[in-house]
């Protein structure tokens, strides 16, 4: 579900070239992140407001750097 | 109309035209930034879309991309560039506006290649998969429950859906014209894995043939498929996965060293004129830019993925706004990510024209390993079937033009044997000048 008009939408990508299946994001954020197989990483893109914490742990706990987290206003494709 | 004064102008709101967007701003340029996209939406990332977006798992509008500085941009999206005159330093859109720029940051990508039109493209049913609107109309076909599903193409992406549906439970048949999926790209050696993939996913594998066209029923909804061996298959859904062509269209008569192959760019990524001479004010980045890699020597490539769209367009961005004294060069290996079948591909490198491969850690039997690319006695490309941890140390070889193969020593692995990678000969015979070459995702 999106959260109501006004309020922050979450955006990650995850530079899949850089990432190594550490998996440590999955451990900070298990919601939003997982391994799936040996080492594919699954993650949501748009995750809800509410795990904002955890998916800045997420982004510091990463041994590789490669997850990006914008904080940005919920305005869907507006130009 | 009169033009509007729109400072640096970013040609396609992509991930490369975002990334680009990002750079420009990082780097201090606080004029005005002006980003001009085909489509309707923010820039989104598409390697979701062959996976997460048909599987269900995502939504098609959650792959927007997050937007990683203040832009303080003007978006004009939904209205593509349809002409440039740099004589006038003039940008046209599709509705009629034209944009005044400073300068240009070449950014369009490339489009699906449709299925031609003479036999049968113009049917219901028949799908391409490159954008987000695709991903969401293909999706939509796929939950009101197909009969029976066809790919044409085993490339990346059409090995990626065969994945995916058969994930889903959907019967599905993939033809593709080599005797392995993947075969342009990383050679029937490597590809033969994924034939068994497909296979053991309960998809059917037609290699060796392609479809030459396909028929309708009455209502104008495909129904079966003609192919080159006489054969048919009924069929109610197609995604057509025949690769892409550059989307240089709007540039026909600029006078630059434009094609469905790309723009052509110097090392700087400064696009060039027809003469050949560097033009100080437009860059080019992404799927849309060819440009020379010294790397393999100087051969004019297309880099179709995801982490060149990243940094060249970072490269370019600083080049637009450095002096024409300190333009530098822009150094890339190229690489890509893929999963299907549950196995992590990852490659490093351009296997193309490579003429052995050895697999250097691990086993095809085991859909787990590690295998180099050689030619010339060089080790060119690298490609990892869920041993991606390995892969940095091949890819610091391929970089320094190790000898192939780079390491044979390796504990698990004492002796190395050498294959024949199986790459399909070139698609058309090698004209007298060197051709644009692309790498395709």
């Amino acid at each position: 579900m999106k959260p109501a008009s006004g309020t922050a939408a979450l955006r990650v990508v995850v530079d899949l070239n850089r990432c190594q299946g550490y998996a440590q994001c999955c451990y900070a954020a298990p919601d939003a992140f997982a391994i799936r197989g040996h080492e594919i990483l699954f993650y949501d893109p748009a995750p809800p407001a509410d795990r904002r914490d955890a998916i800045e742990r997420a982004v510091q706990a990463c041994p590789v750097r490669a997850i990006s987290l914008q904080v940005g206003p919920d305005d869907g494709d507006a130009p | 109309m009169t033009p509007v004064p729109a400072g640096i102008v970013v040609v396609g709101a992509s991930l490369a035209g975002l990334r680009g967007a990002e750079a420009l701003r990082r780097a201090g340029y606080d004029g005005p930034l002006t980003l001009v996209g085909a489509e309707p939406h923010r820039p989104y990332d598409r390697p979701p879309l062959s996976k997460h977006v048909l599987a269900g798992e995502l939504a098609a509008d959650a792959t927007r991309l997050p937007e990683l500085a203040d832009l303080g941009a003007r978006w004009r999206l939904g209205s593509p560039a349809v002409a440039l005159d740099r004589a006038a330093r003039t940008l046209r859109l599709a509705d009629g506006s034209a944009l005044a720029y400073e300068a240009l940051l070449i950014a369009t990508g490339a489009e699906a290649r449709p299925w031609p039109a003479e036999t049968g493209g113009g049917l219901a049913g028949i799908f391409t998969l490159r954008g987000r609107d695709d991903a969401a109309a293909l999706r939509d076909a796929l939950v009101a429950g197909p009969r029976q599903v066809l790919i044409v193409g085993g490339g990346l992406i059409g090995c990626e859906a065969a994945s995916c549906l058969r994930d889903l439970g959907l019967p599905v048949t993939l033809v593709d014209p080599n005797s392995a999926p993947l075969a342009r790209g990383l050679g029937t050696f490597v590809g033969g894995v994924i034939a068994e993939c497909l296979r053991a996913s309960g998809a059917t594998f037609r290699p060796g043939t392609t479809v030459r066209a396909f028929e309708g029923d009455a209502a104008g909804h495909v129904a079966r498929a003609r192919l080159a061996d006489g054969s048919t298959i009924e069929t109610n859904l197609v995604i057509a996965a025949l690769g892409a062509t550059r989307a240089t269209g709007w540039l026909r008569g600029a006078g630059l060293r434009a094609d469905a192959g790309g723009v052509t760019c110097d090392a700087a990524c400064r696009v060039l004129d027809a003469e050949g001479a560097p033009c100080p004010d437009i860059y080019a980045a992404g799927d849309v830019a060819r440009w020379p890699i010294p790397l393999y020597d100087n051969r004019l490539i297309a880099v179709e993925h995801w982490g060149n769209a990243v940094e060249q367009a970072a490269h370019a961005a600083r080049n637009m706004l450095a002096g024409p004294g300190d333009q530098r060069p822009y150094a890339h290996l190229p690489a890509f990510w893929s999963s299907q079948f549950g196995i992590n591909i990852k490659l490093v490198g351009l296997p193309e024209g490579a003429d052995s491969v050895a697999v250097v850690q691990g086993s095809r039997a085991s859909r787990r390993f590690l295998a180099v690319y050689g030619r010339g006695g060089r080790s060119v490309a690298a490609v990892s079937f869920d041993q991606a941890r390995w892969l940095p140390a091949y890819a610091e070889a391929v970089t320094a033009g190790d000898p192939f193969p780079p390491i044979t020593d390796a504990t698990d692995r004492p002796r190395v044997e050498i294959a024949a990678p199986g790459f399909p000969p070139p698609r058309r015979p090698a004209p007298t000048r060197p051709p644009a070459e692309t790498v395709h995702v």
